[in-house]
């Protein structure tokens, strides 16, 4: 008898999530086992590496991930256009860094009338990420979730301290919410009960249970994930059969390392491969980790990382 | 398997002799048992006993010393799927691949490069550890020179790569020294193999085609005595690989079977036709369970994230990493610039250096150790306090640097303002931002 590989038991499944409306639409989980062990299990959606743009031109990025993008950085609706076209962005994620009250401020029609020319230029679902400043991101979400009714958004991050507003919102203009907490799997599970007992269903959740850098808190990360997995597979948790978004581009990329001049530290190399590399395996401890929808920034780190869950999904 | 206390004390000599330290065998036995005592610590206890309790107390995953001198380093002794059950104990050596075709003068210079791949980070320095040395032609005097001049030239642990036993005895000759792992017995070479390893000592790599291949080789070489294996389940595909990483750590720890219950060994420089996907594969391999991974160059782009996923992976996920207490100048600071102050959990250095170092102001920073507590956490923990904090800056040796008296201190802290300027004479505190990501605003408000 050919040997096999000891399985492990399965009770639970990730929940299948589909955001983005009418022939704009990406599905995510339905996952039986832990990742990519596909020897014992089902994964009839692979993780999808979404595309990160600013809704302003990014004052702190590197060179390298400015280089591939640097005939549409200032126009975030091109931007989010080159990214589906040119690089096959399966979903567009706008961090809506220009409504940073410490910063340019952006009032919120305004982010609202951009955020809905984005949306209206890509043939993909759209995720707005916020600033995590909860009283203008609750102003901001808010009004996105009306201009752009019906459109089955990805709103986040949907901390606590907002999940009534938001929550309200998403529910009467059909939009989905990223429960947002701060690496702690109770606090996962005790939010996504707070958004359940709001109204919002479950194939209306993604969870973001913090995503750190590699280097800056990527363990912790991980291991929350592994733990959420662990407990929705095969404890019945159902209220942690949510699928995961990680917002790993940002946190890869403004992190010192990726940008430190050559000169500074030859023996780490050139700043633009050494940080589409950290980029990469940064995706691939979330991938293993349960990642379902992974926000990566450069386009030579994302075709390592597809190349990665292509490899890990291939037949044997 | 773990025995419990009175297994062990079936087998203690139970004579009360108290030689150990404990008042009864008995009490020894229950030390035992809970990981609190050291067999050793017996002197009349039988080699039969040792040997049982040697092997009933053996981790799943056999623990070994891989390499000699300053860069040897231990891998295996894992006793859990996952990093939040127990930490991983075995760092997975990182190598690269040389072979007998590689010019000597392109050696000689790349061995220098690969010496200074090296980097400091939380009191850790983090370097690759091995050279895989391979054989192209089968000609031993090629491969024992080369051997010789790996270990001759630098100090990294070598993987002596060739099924000839001829070939590998003078590899083993010329580097003996270095204790080189040696790769790979098969099932055509395993008896001269492993009788070669056994008379040198040295750790053997087997290479077999599925997990049955492997366990009949372990079994004979466990059978012949040796106890330092390391397993190739010979997959070269990403979905095979890591199916066989699974496999074997489940087979350890969940099934005990000690026929698979040794660390492996992988080769992303097989598996890949570019350094980048390399990297990528080496990057599942860190975070799924291998033993050694060979790469086929060092770059520092790309050795630099896989070290510090490695340290990340491998860090005990109950106790919170931390960074020396001290000053720290960031952006060239002056006797004028201003002073942060905050906790030496890794994290909040890592975030709060990198936001003061993105501001561009020049600035100290002082690190107080709150025994890698965060701020509100140590604050709460009543160590991140007004006098304690005080005490600290006082005797920082910050006032030989700086002549103002200003100390800004975190948001999430300000209640302890009051008693920290009591305690530092004539000083003004400053309540900084509670979130780092405002660091850069309030510094250039301060600077202007």
């Amino acid at each position: 008898m050919a040997f096999e590989i000891p399985k492990i038991h399965y009770t639970g499944k990730i929940k299948e999530i589909t955001i983005g409306a009418g022939d704009k639409t990406a599905t995510v989980g339905g996952r039986d086992c832990y990742p990519f062990h596909l020897f014992e299990g089902n994964m009839p959606h692979e993780p999808i590496i979404a595309m990160e743009i600013w809704d302003m031109e990014p004052d702190t990025w590197p060179e390298a991930a400015i280089e591939p993008f640097k005939d549409v950085i200032s126009d975030p609706p091109a931007w989010a256009k080159k990214c589906v076209e040119e690089y096959g962005a399966r979903i567009i994620v706008v961090q809506l860094k220009s409504t940073d009250p410490n910063g340019e401020d952006r009032p919120v029609d305004e982010a609202a009338d951009l955020a809905k020319k984005i949306v209206d230029a890509v043939p993909v679902p759209v995720v707005f990420w916020g600033t995590a400043i909860n009283e203008k991101d609750e102003q901001v979400l808010k009004k996105i979730a009306e201009v752009c009714e019906g459109e089955n958004l990805s709103l986040s991050p949907v901390e606590e301290a907002i999940h009534k507003g938001v929550g309200a919102s998403a529910l009467g203009y059909k939009h989905t919410v990223v429960a947002s907490t701060p690496i702690d799997i109770n606090l996962v599970k005790q939010l996504n009960i707070l958004l359940g007992n709001l109204g919002v269903q479950d194939e209306h959740l993604l969870v973001d249970s913090t995503t750190g850098g590699l280097g800056y808190g990527i363990e912790y990360a991980y291991s929350v994930m592994e733990r959420i997995t662990q407990a929705g597979l095969t404890q019945e948790d159902d209220k942690l059969q949510i699928p995961i978004i990680n917002n790993l581009g940002n946190e890869i990329w403004k992190c010192k390392e990726a940008s430190l001049p050559k000169e500074e530290m030859p023996t780490m190399g050139e700043p633009g491969r050494r940080a589409i590399l950290m980029e990469a395996v940064g995706a691939v401890c979330y991938l293993l980790a349960g990642s379902d929808i992974l926000i990566m920034r450069h386009p030579e780190s994302i075709k390592l990382a597809r190349e990665m869950i292509n490899d890990l999904m291939a037949e044997n | 398997m773990a025995l419990t206390g009175i297994q062990i004390f079936k087998l203690l000599p139970k004579t009360n002799c108290k030689e150990c330290g404990h008042p009864t065998c008995l009490a020894f036995a229950m030390a035992l048992a809970s990981g609190k005592a050291e067999l050793a610590s017996c002197p009349y206890v039988s080699d039969e006993a040792k040997d049982q309790l040697a092997e009933a107390s053996a981790p799943p995953v056999r623990p070994m010393q891989i390499g000699a001198g300053d860069r040897s380093f231990k891998i295996g002794g894992e006793t859990v799927l996952f990093r939040h059950e127990k930490t991983f104990l075995g760092p997975p050596g990182i190598g690269v691949l040389v072979s007998t075709d590689t010019d000597e003068g392109t050696l000689a210079e790349k061995l220098k490069v690969w010496d200074t791949f090296q980097f400091e980070r939380v009191g850790f320095n983090l370097r690759p550890e091995l050279v895989a040395i391979k054989d192209a032609n089968g000609d031993s005097g090629k491969f024992a020179a080369l051997a010789k001049k790996v270990a001759d030239e630098s100090n990294f642990c070598l993987v002596l790569m060739s099924e000839d036993v001829g070939v590998m005895k003078a590899g083993i000759d010329a580097s003996i020294d270095r204790k080189p792992v040696i790769y790979a017995a098969t099932k055509d070479n395993v008896d001269d193999m492993g009788a070669l390893a056994k008379e040198k000592g040295l750790p053997l790599a087997i290479k077999a085609d599925d997990m049955d291949g492997l366990m009949e080789l372990t079994g004979k070489l466990t059978g012949m005595g040796l106890k330092d294996l390391i397993l190739d389940s010979n997959s070269r595909t990403v979905r095979r690989a890591f199916e066989d990483q699974i496999c074997l750590r489940r087979e350890a720890i969940m099934k005990k079977n000690r026929a698979l219950g040794f660390p492996a060994i992988t080769f992303p420089c097989e598996m890949a036709d570019n350094l980048d996907k390399e990297t990528v594969i080496a990057s599942m391999f860190i975070a799924k369970y291998a033993g050694i991974i060979i790469l086929s160059d060092f770059i520092g782009e790309s050795l630099f994230p896989l070290l510090v996923e490695r340290l990340n992976i491998y860090t005990d996920p109950q106790r919170p990493m931390t960074v020396e207490q001290g000053i720290y100048e960031i952006n060239g600071p002056d006797e004028n610039s201003p002073v942060c102050i905050t906790t030496n959990f890794a994290l909040t250095y890592f975030i709060v250096s990198a936001e003061i170092d993105a501001s561009r102001v020049p600035s100290w920073l002082l690190i107080m150790d709150t025994e890698g507590l965060s701020v509100m956490t140590a604050w709460a923990a009543g160590k991140f306090v007004g006098d304690a904090v005080g005490i600290f800056v006082n005797k920082s040796g910050i006032f030989d640097k700086v002549k103002h008296k200003k100390l800004i201190i975190p948001g999430y802290a300000a209640s302890i303002s009051g008693d920290l300027e009591e305690e530092v004479k004539d000083s003004e505190v400053l309540i900084g931002p509670r979130d780092a990501a405002q660091i850069t605003k309030f510094l250039k408000e301060f600077g202007g």
